[in-house]
This record gives structure tokens, sequence and C-alpha cells, in this order.
């Protein structure tokens, strides 16, 4: 385990990639089986054992230290894990070597039951050092972030064997952790372990967004355009196993298998093929908000109810295979025609195609993108929050290349608002107030007042930060634990224009309204806060770009996300 | 005679009325008693000032010959009158001169601890215990996740990647008055008897450490080296050089900094540090919980930094303390002014270094990055967070 916290502790400050790969393919070319394999599964996810809750975690350490000084710990930390890292008090009865190792811890928890969990890990944090802790705690409440992607730790190992790292791509759903038989391939020991997995994950395709720059080097004679749907991106996969028994699964962009959550979708996957396309939920043949689809994701138990209230459904991008087929390789225009036969044989209401925006000239693009209603989306406009570009010739390239595609996204909405409250931040930004609650004017029993509509915590650059963050140091009025009240009134405060991607009624907001997606676009120094937008522009906005409320079959109509 | 009549805090820092003085005043004062010579305590412009030689010394240099009206010198544990108030000057093991400060009338003792830590530091003189009924102390690392490792060990951490990477320079930020003169002690004490490289800033602080007899081995400002010389040496920086244009004069050049932040992930991220060295000139908890204990004093105030965590400890130990809320001493709020950080100048901002609390760098880059928690107190919808793992293209 502390080579392994090692490992993660340099790489949590390494920026960059190559030296990245280089720590981690030491580690990996240094250390022995089983512990290197469970490792690489640490790093790319695959890690199965039941988390440890942050609860659980609090109770250890609320049993050793003064609730006081733990809270403000945490406060001034920003992080649970290595907040517990650092206060965890010294083990009196420490003995030496007993730091476990990463194969003990996860063998441990793949058979530990609930109840006995909490001892066990008290005892594990006992035994290790502040990095140890830190990295100990990381795992077992599964968040280790660290900046690496599950293909930077697979390039990683394809490194061991001078291999590339789609040929590791390629056996990996067929693999287990630990890997013996990945590392004795990857060392020259034995043969490349076979992919047996019929509906295997093919890394997805994505695209750069494209501004006016960029288009006007663009010939459109070369492009088919097509909505850009406001979902989520999945892979649908079917294929039959060795015994000719069919095989369907959903894998998120990044690789993850999501069948779980969207049962009804694979029974739809009836001929052997794998569809690119967005993730919907649709009503009445209605495309719904983006803020429905979340409702869906954010249960863990899919329920008959669950199914009613939220069919999910596939509009189809792209074919990446057909019948044993690989179509990557085909210029898009091929396999858009592929994929027209292929949904038209599947002949199912819960997947269909997506249209294409037919246009000639970049004039008829923008127009198109301006007003998707008349360009062919129709009612369903509301839900398409750009247009994609795909290049006729362009074959399926793995990650994001550029040039074949580009995504158009639609121009967002803006509001001047003012800063109301300022949150320090966590992470990387826990000494800075960066996360900030703004409102617009209304009026109130005493005169016009500010109401909070959004709360962002991007989008400005890190100069601008810094300069917030003065701004709100200096001009609190109120301190609530992390939380500032920073002046706000007519003629002092500081005005934030907002820029956001849609509006929605909210019952548990004072304004009725909630933003989607909003982000800090500038810094109005310049204006006064009087100057700042109304609540009635946003009812304006709100009521032009209405997304319709559609029929609800039920009794929850709520569109905020938990 | 209760303490605040002895010495109470004001909005120039802590005052003694009888004594007609200030201890570490942040604006000028007619008299001032100063703890050492890190800039937020010694100011220039006070009418006179009593310090001990060092310290004096040092406000020399960093503030030239007419830093102060008039000056006196005083010696470790020597005590003076002062309108019928008797001060007394002890090690506070801070940096080089540092001093605690008592003050004592009618059978009260009051001492003014500074800034002060009880580690072990080649380069000054060992911080002593002094018995009192009221302790003024600081908190910098007044908060249970500070606990300070051995600086030798991060030392030794430094060397290791000097050995691992020799193709690359090793840029190390330290403050450049005390830090920076321990950590090149500390590499000799590891061993370590290469050319230790100064950005110019610190010459004439460290030069000064020399003249006092305080071995730091071979130094040279790094201005008169070639690029391809420094790959595989040991550059000490201002903390702020590091991630500045200043740091392209080097070989692909490995960012540490020597700070007791560096013990919080989140402070080393935002400086773009790779190689964090715990590595502090204040007490940390254990410090500062056991110096007020020893102390004896059952009236404890608190100047600056995590005050609140220590004022808890304090009175959950039946022990009276109080923040003092003196503005001006290593305040994070006042530690956003960009420091400078060019070759050519001549100290670095003391905003810089440690004790200034969240003292952080204009050029880190930490926008655009998403916080890995979403914050609580105010639930909007956000797209970011819930499409995670199943975006878009």
């Amino acid at each position: 385990m502390n080579r392994f916290a090692e490992l993660l502790d340099r790489l949590a400050y390494e920026p960059a990639r190559n030296n990245k790969l280089r720590l981690i393919a030491d580690y990996l070319r240094h250390t022995a089986d089983p512990e290197r394999g469970w490792a690489l599964a640490a790093l790319t996810g695959a890690l199965t054992f039941k988390h440890a809750k942050g609860g659980m975690i609090r109770a250890l350490i609320a049993e050793r230290t003064d609730p006081v000084l733990f809270a403000l710990s945490y406060d001034y930390v920003g992080d649970l894990s290595e907040t517990v890292a650092l206060m965890w008090p010294p083990d009196p009865a420490h003995r030496p070597n007993a730091a476990p190792t990463l194969t003990d811890v996860v063998e441990t928890l793949s058979t530990l039951g609930k109840a006995q969990m909490p001892a066990q890990i008290a005892r594990w944090l006992d035994g290790l050092d502040e990095t140890g802790r830190w990295a100990l705690l990381k795992l077992v409440t599964g968040s280790l972030r660290i900046g690496v992607s599950a293909r930077l730790a697979k390039t990683a190992a394809a490194a061991l064997g001078d291999k590339a790292p789609d040929e590791i791509e390629l056996v990996w759903p067929g693999l287990a952790p630990p890997y013996a038989e990945l590392f004795a391939w990857l060392e020259g020991r034995a043969e490349r372990p076979l992919n047996t997995d019929p509906a295997p994950f093919r890394p997805a395709m994505l695209a750069h967004a494209v501004d006016e720059a960029d288009m006007a080097t663009l010939d459109p004679a070369d492009f088919m355009a097509e909505w850009k749907w406001d979902g989520i991106r999945i892979q649908a996969v079917s294929g039959l196993d060795a015994d000719g028994k069919a095989v369907a699964r959903l894998y998120s962009r990044t690789g993850e298998d999501i069948s779980k959550s969207f049962p009804e979708l694979l029974t739809a996957l009836r001929r052997p093929g794998a569809i690119d396309g967005e993730l919907l939920i649709l009503r009445a043949s209605r495309v719904q908000s983006f803020n429905v689809l979340q409702q869906r994701l954010n249960r863990k138990a899919v329920t008959p109810k669950l199914l009613a209230e939220f069919p999910a459904h596939l509009r189809a991008y792209d074919l990446l295979a057909e019948d044993g087929d690989d179509l990557r390789t085909l210029p898009f225009v091929d396999r858009r025609a592929r994929l027209e036969r292929f949904v038209a044989q599947l002949d199912d209401p819960r997947i269909d195609l997506s249209p294409l925006v037919p246009f000639a000239s970049w004039p008829e693009l923008t127009a198109a993108r301006a007003d998707p209603a008349t360009a062919g989306a129709g009612a369903d406009a509301a839900a398409v929050e750009g247009v994609m570009l795909k290049r006729r010739d362009a074959a399926y390239v793995p990650g994001r290349p550029k040039g074949p595609w580009w995504k158009w996204k639609r121009d967002p909405m803006m509001v001047d608002a003012v800063l109301m409250y300022a949150q320090r931040g966590h992470g990387k930004r826990s000494s800075y107030y960066s996360d900030y609650t703004f409102g617009v004017w209304s009026t109130g029993e005493a005169g016009d007042e500010l109401v909070p509509v959004g709360k962002a915590y991007f989008g400005f650059t890190d100069e601008e930060l810094i300069q917030i963050d003065r701004f709100v140091r200096r001009h609190t009025v109120n301190k609530f634990g992390p939380v500032r009240e920073v002046a706000h009134e007519a003629a002092l405060g500081l005005v934030l224009e907002v820029a956001f991607e849609g509006l929605q009624r909210s019952t548990r907001h004072k304004s009725g309204i909630a933003m989607r997606f909003p982000r800090i676009s500038r810094l109005r120094w310049d204006k006064p806060p009087g100057e700042a937008d109304r609540l009635e522009t946003l009812e304006k906005m709100l009521a032009r770009d209405a997304i319709d409320p559609a029929p609800v079959p039920s009794s929850r109509t709520s569109t905020e996300i938990a | 005679m209760r303490a605040e009549d002895i010495l109470v805090p004001d909005s120039s820092g802590v005052c003694c009325k009888p004594g007609g003085f200030h201890i570490d005043p942040t604006r000028p004062v007619a008299r001032a008693l100063i703890t050492h010579g890190h800039s937020d305590h010694a100011r220039a412009g006070h009418g006179a000032v009593l310090a001990t030689q060092e310290t004096l010394d040092i406000m020399r240099l960093r503030y030239g010959e007419n830093f102060a009206g008039a000056t006196q010198a005083i010696g470790y544990g020597e005590s003076l009158d002062i309108g019928g108030v008797r001060v007394s000057f002890h090690p506070a093991g801070h940096v080089l001169g540092s001093a605690q400060i008592k003050v004592e009338a009618k059978g009260l003792r009051i001492v003014a601890a500074g800034d002060y830590k009880d580690a072990a530091d080649p380069t000054c003189a060992p911080f002593e215990t002094v018995a009192c009924d009221v302790f003024i102390t600081e908190a910098t690392f007044g908060l249970p996740v500070f606990r300070h490792p051995d600086a030798q060990d991060e030392v030794a951490k430094l060397l290791h990647s000097v050995a691992l990477f020799p193709e690359r320079a090793h840029l190390v930020g330290a403050y450049s008055l005390g830090k920076a003169q321990r950590v090149i002690a500390l590499l000799r004490a590891a061993g370590y008897d290469k050319t230790i490289y100064l950005h110019g800033a610190m010459e004439k602080i460290t030069a000064y450490y020399q003249s006092r007899g305080i071995g730091l081995g071979p130094v040279e400002l790094v201005r008169a080296a070639k690029k391809a010389e420094l790959a595989g040496t040991i550059t000490l920086s201002p903390p702020s050089a590091i991630g500045d244009l200043w740091s392209r004069h080097f070989p692909d050049p490995v960012a540490a900094f020597a700070s007791g932040w560096m013990r919080v992930r989140a402070r080393a991220r935002q400086r773009g540090v790779t190689l964090p060295l715990v590595i502090s000139d204040h007490a940390d908890w254990d410090g500062l919980t056991a110096t007020i204990a020893a102390t004896g004093a059952s009236e404890i105030w608190v100047t600056h930094g995590q005050e609140d965590a220590l004022v808890h400890w304090c009175r959950a130990r039946g022990l009276k303390a109080r923040p003092l809320d003196i503005v001006g001493y290593g305040d994070e709020d006042e530690s956003e002014s960009p420091a400078p950080a060019e070759d050519t100048a001549p100290i670095p901002s003391p905003l810089e270094g440690e004790g200034q609390g969240g003292g952080y760098d204009a050029r880190s880059s930490l926008a655009n990055s998403p916080p890995t928690r979403p914050p609580a107190a105010v639930d909007l919808p956000r797209k970011g967070r819930g499409k995670k793992g199943g975006g878009k293209t």
C-alpha cells in the first residue's frame, strides 16, 4: 500500500502526461503480481468492492477528535479523506510493518461485511502514514481523483511490452483484475489474451468546438450536419456469444457499462451491431429536457414506475459495427447509409435516427442552428443544444481528432446578476471564494430586493478568480460557516454577466426559477448593481424558451436536480 | 492588575500603554519592540526600535540605514525597564534573531511570542519556553491537520528527486529570510556539498547569515550560471518566482516549495508545485499546544492564523483565550497582492512566504477546473455533475 500511496501522491501533483506515464510504468515494472494488477485496476476504475461511505469515515474520526476542531479542519482542507488522513491521531501501539498491502486491502474489502468495515479501516489507518492514509481513504471511498484516466493507465501498462494502447483496449473487455495474463503477455511470457466479449466497447470519437474562424476555412460541401441532442452520449452494442446467445450492452462515452440502468433499451437491440447515439427520455414522442433525464440517472433502483415515467430512448448518430463487420474505417457518409438501413430494420419505437440538418451554405446552417424548430427539429427544438458537423469522408477515429467532427452549440442566454454569496471552493480551490450565488432584482414588500437565481463556479479566468476572491474578502457583510454574504446593494456590489443554457421553473428557489448550466461570462466592474437585470427579464426569457412541461405521467413534476 | 492594563491590542498591533511602546506594530509608531525581521512584523518608519542585533541588522538590510529614527539592540535574556515595565527578549526559534518579548509589571508576566517554532533549526537559537501568566501566541498552523514531519526527511525527498531527474533543475521556493538558509543548512546536514544556487532576492540575507557564522557551504547567484549548467542542481528562490517567467532559465525545472502549507494538497496544487516539501518555521499544532501548556499561562491571546481552532482548544482546557484579530500579520486577506519576483528585485515581498496565510500566486492555474465536491450551501441545478461519464460529443 505504501508504494501505491507514493505513486498516487506523485501522480496527484504531476501535471505532465508523459511524466505520469513514466511514474505508472515504473511502478508496474517494479511491483510484483498481484499487487500491480490491483493497482492497475484501481487506476482504471475496475475495482468493484463496496465503497465505504463518507459518513462512516466521519464517524471514525468523530470517535477520535474534537468535533469543533474537525469541522474547522475540514472546512480548511476541503476534502474529507485528506482531513481525516492528516488529523488521524498517531497509534500509540504502532507496530512497524503494520501497513497493509493493496492486495490485502482489496481482497479483504471484497469479502468484508459492512459491520466489520469501520474497525478494519481504523486498523489500516493506524498502520499507515499520512500519505498512506490519504490513499487508503481515497481508495475505499471510491474517490481516487488523481488526474489519471483509465486510458492513461492502460497506456502506461502497454509501455511494459512496447504495445500500442489500442492493443490493450482490444483485449481489455475480456480481462479481470489483477490482470496476471495481461502482464504475462506484456512481458512476453504468454500469448495475447483473447477478448471474448461479444459486445465490446469501442473508444468514442469526440468533436472540437467550432468557431467562426474555423468555419471560414471549411467548405460546407465537405460536411453533413445533424442536431446535437441534449441527452447522454452512449454506445449501444449487441452481439452473439460463443453459444449463439444475444448479448447487449450500453456504454457511456467513456466505456462505463451502464446497461443495468436502462434495461428497456437492451431488449430493443435485436440485431448485432454497435450504435453511437444519444440517450434521451421521450414522452408521447416528445424529447424531454435534460433535467427530466437527470431524474432518471440519479435513481439507483430501476423500478417499473421509473421505467414508465422516464422511458429511455436511443437516437442514433452513427453505426460502428454491423454483423461482426467493423465499419469504423468507412467514410461517415457510408456509415450513415448503413445506419439508416440498420435502424429501419430494427424497427423499434425506442430507437430512431437522428435526422440530418440539410444545408448548402454556412448561412443556411447558421439559420438552422438559430431556429431548430423550423429547420426540422419541430416541437423537440428545445432539446437541441446545437449542431454537429461531420466530414462526409471521415472515418470513426477514437479520441478527439481535430478536423473531422465539429460541435457548434447554441448561443447561451445572458443576464446581468449581482453577486450575493460566495463560498470557498474545494479541492484545488480550497482557499478561494470560487462558488458564487447571484441574484436579480425583484419587487419585494419593502421595495426592490435581490432574489437568488443561480450559482456558478466556473467560467472565469485565474486572474478574475483572484479579483473576485479579493472583492469577496473585502466586502463581506456576514459569515455563515464557509459561506460569506457579500455586499449587494444598488450602489455597492459586483455585477456578474452570467451565461446559461436555459431556465426551468423551480419550487425550491424563492425566485421560482432555476438556471441551467450557469457560468460566469464576464465581470461587470463597470456596472452599478442597481442596473443589473430584473426577475421579470428572466420570466420573459422563460416564457419564450419554455421547455414544454409535457405530459408527466405522475405527480412528480419537479424539474430540479437532486 | 489586569493584563489589559499592561498590554492591549489596538489598530497598530499590541500596545503597552504604561511603557509607551508597541510590539510589532503594523503602522509607524513612536517606540516599537520588534520580535523578528519578517516584514509583516518589522516595518520601517518607527521613531525608535528595540530588537535583537540580528533583527536590527536584517531591518537595515531590507529597508536601508534610516529604517527608524533610533535603534537599540538587546540580547537574549537581557532586560530593560521602560516606563516602569520590565521587558526582556528570549529566543523564539523562528529565524535568525527572532525573539519572544516578555513584558512584566506588578507581578504579571506577559509573553508576546511573535512567530516561533519548537523544532530544531541549525540557523537560529533554539526556542526557549518562558513561564508567564498571559501568553500571546501566533496560530499560523493552528489546526490539527498541521503536523510538520521531520524537516531532514523532507530534504531527503528533495535529494532523492535530484538523483532521479539528473537532467532537470530543481527550483525550491523558500521564503528569503530564514527558510532559504534553513533549507541550505538542512541540505548540508544531509551531506549535499555541491554549489547551491540562489535567486538574487536572497543574496543579501544569505550573506548576512554567513557573516553571523552560519555555515552554508558554497552558494552562488544563479544569474551567473548558464542554463545547461543547471541540470541536476538545486536553486532556491522566492516562492512566487517558481512558476514565473524566471523559471524558464532552467532546464525542465521541477517545482518544489518548502513550506508548512505544503501539508495541504490543495495548497501545493494551487501553486503548481510538483514536489511539496513540508518544512515550516512555525510551530505546528502539536508545537503550539505543547508550548501553551509549557508556559503555564492561564490566559492565551492569539494574534493571527487559524485562531478559532486554537482558541477553542484552550477554552476546552479551561484556559482563558481570545483572538486579537490583528490586521496585518500574515493575514490571508492581505496576501493577495502579487509578489515581485524579478531576479533584480532587492527583497521579495513579505507576502509570499509562509506565515502569510493564503499567499497565492497569480500565475497558478486553477480556473476552469470544477471543484471536486459540490458545494452544499445553495443548491441549484447544474448540468456538469450529473452528466459525468455520460457526456457529449
